[in-house]
């Protein structure tokens, strides 16, 4: 079973790598890019569980290191 | 006077901030990130600068969760002291040990140049040798030196006085200013800019001796 972690910062917390994304798309010429948020994606291999506890489990791990919570959310995907 | 400086893989600052400790007067003990247990009677922890695990997955965060990580942590919560430096600050931060969070800096880049710093308290063993409004010059050496805490954590921080030191300019987008917090009870400090690079003429300045020598003058005393 594999996870699939996204981790964004929250709302509201500037993103200065995702502004900068942002300037570069303009320079190329791209238009219409509002913002730009940048973030992880994390891909767990899991062994030994169902569905439900992985979930609860990689949500532990997200928790505890994956995220920091200050300044990041996250969601987690069971695959 | 006996303190532990903590060596994790990617720490690069750990020789300076022991320099600092010994030319204050405190005898030093490296302990290594692998240790589960600090050495017998110590009175204070220095956490280094440098890129613990390589800044893998957020600066600090997998040197906070060493097995010496959870040792320091246990220490600060007995109430020992502790002093994080630039990835050390980030360390202490990761351990929520210090409120908020370091992030990158507003314009991207890596900055190393010496700034001037206000000294907002002189209300912490830390801080007790500067006056309050003292300005100082230390150097940064940083990527991920904007400290971010949201607006409530940024009030209590202020009526608690727990802003040790702000930037006079700031260099790298930190909320309010700020350069180094305070632990609620004063005896935890985490800052980006390294007071270990100040301690004697020869490094180009002197202005962090002080904050070495309160440290281990008052503990020697006590």
């Amino acid at each position: 079973m594999k996870a699939r972690v996204h981790v964004m910062l929250k709302d509201g917390v500037l993103d200065p790598q995702g502004e900068a994304v942002r300037n570069a798309l303009g320079h190329l010429g791209f238009e219409g890019v509002g913002a730009v948020r940048q973030g992880k994606v994390i891909e767990l291999d899991l062994t030994g569980f169902d569905k439900a506890a992985a979930e609860a489990e990689v949500r532990a791990m997200c928790e505890k290191l994956l995220a920091n919570t200050v300044i990041e959310k996250y969601t987690v995907e069971i695959v | 006077m006996k303190a532990a400086v903590i060596t994790f893989p990617g720490s690069n600052c750990d020789r300076d901030l022991q320099d600092a400790f010994v030319k204050a007067g405190a005898e030093v003990v490296k302990v290594w990130h692998k240790e589960t247990a600090l050495p017998a009677g110590i009175d204070v922890i220095g956490i280094p600068g440098g890129f613990s695990f390589g800044d893998y997955l957020r600066c600090g965060a997998i040197a906070s969760r060493s097995p010496i990580g959870q040792a320091v942590a246990d220490f600060a919560r007995r109430g020992g002291y502790v002093l994080g430096v630039c990835n050390g600050f980030q360390v202490l931060a990761e351990m929520g040990l210090l409120p908020g969070a370091l992030m990158r800096n507003a314009g991207l880049k890596f900055i190393s140049k010496p700034v001037a710093l206000r000294v907002e308290t002189a209300d912490s063993l830390y801080t007790e040798g500067y006056a309050a409004g003292q300005e100082i010059v230390i150097p940064i050496a940083h990527a991920d030196g904007n400290y971010q805490i949201d607006a409530e954590g940024l009030a209590r921080l202020r009526g608690e006085d727990r802003v040790a030191f702000r930037y006079v300019n700031n260099p790298n987008g930190a909320t309010d200013d700020i350069a180094g917090v305070l632990s609620e009870n004063r005896r935890v400090l985490g800052m980006m800019p390294h007071p270990e690079r100040v301690v004697e003429p020869a490094q180009g300045g002197t202005d962090g001796a002080a904050l070495f020598r309160a440290l281990t003058g008052v503990m020697a005393a006590a």
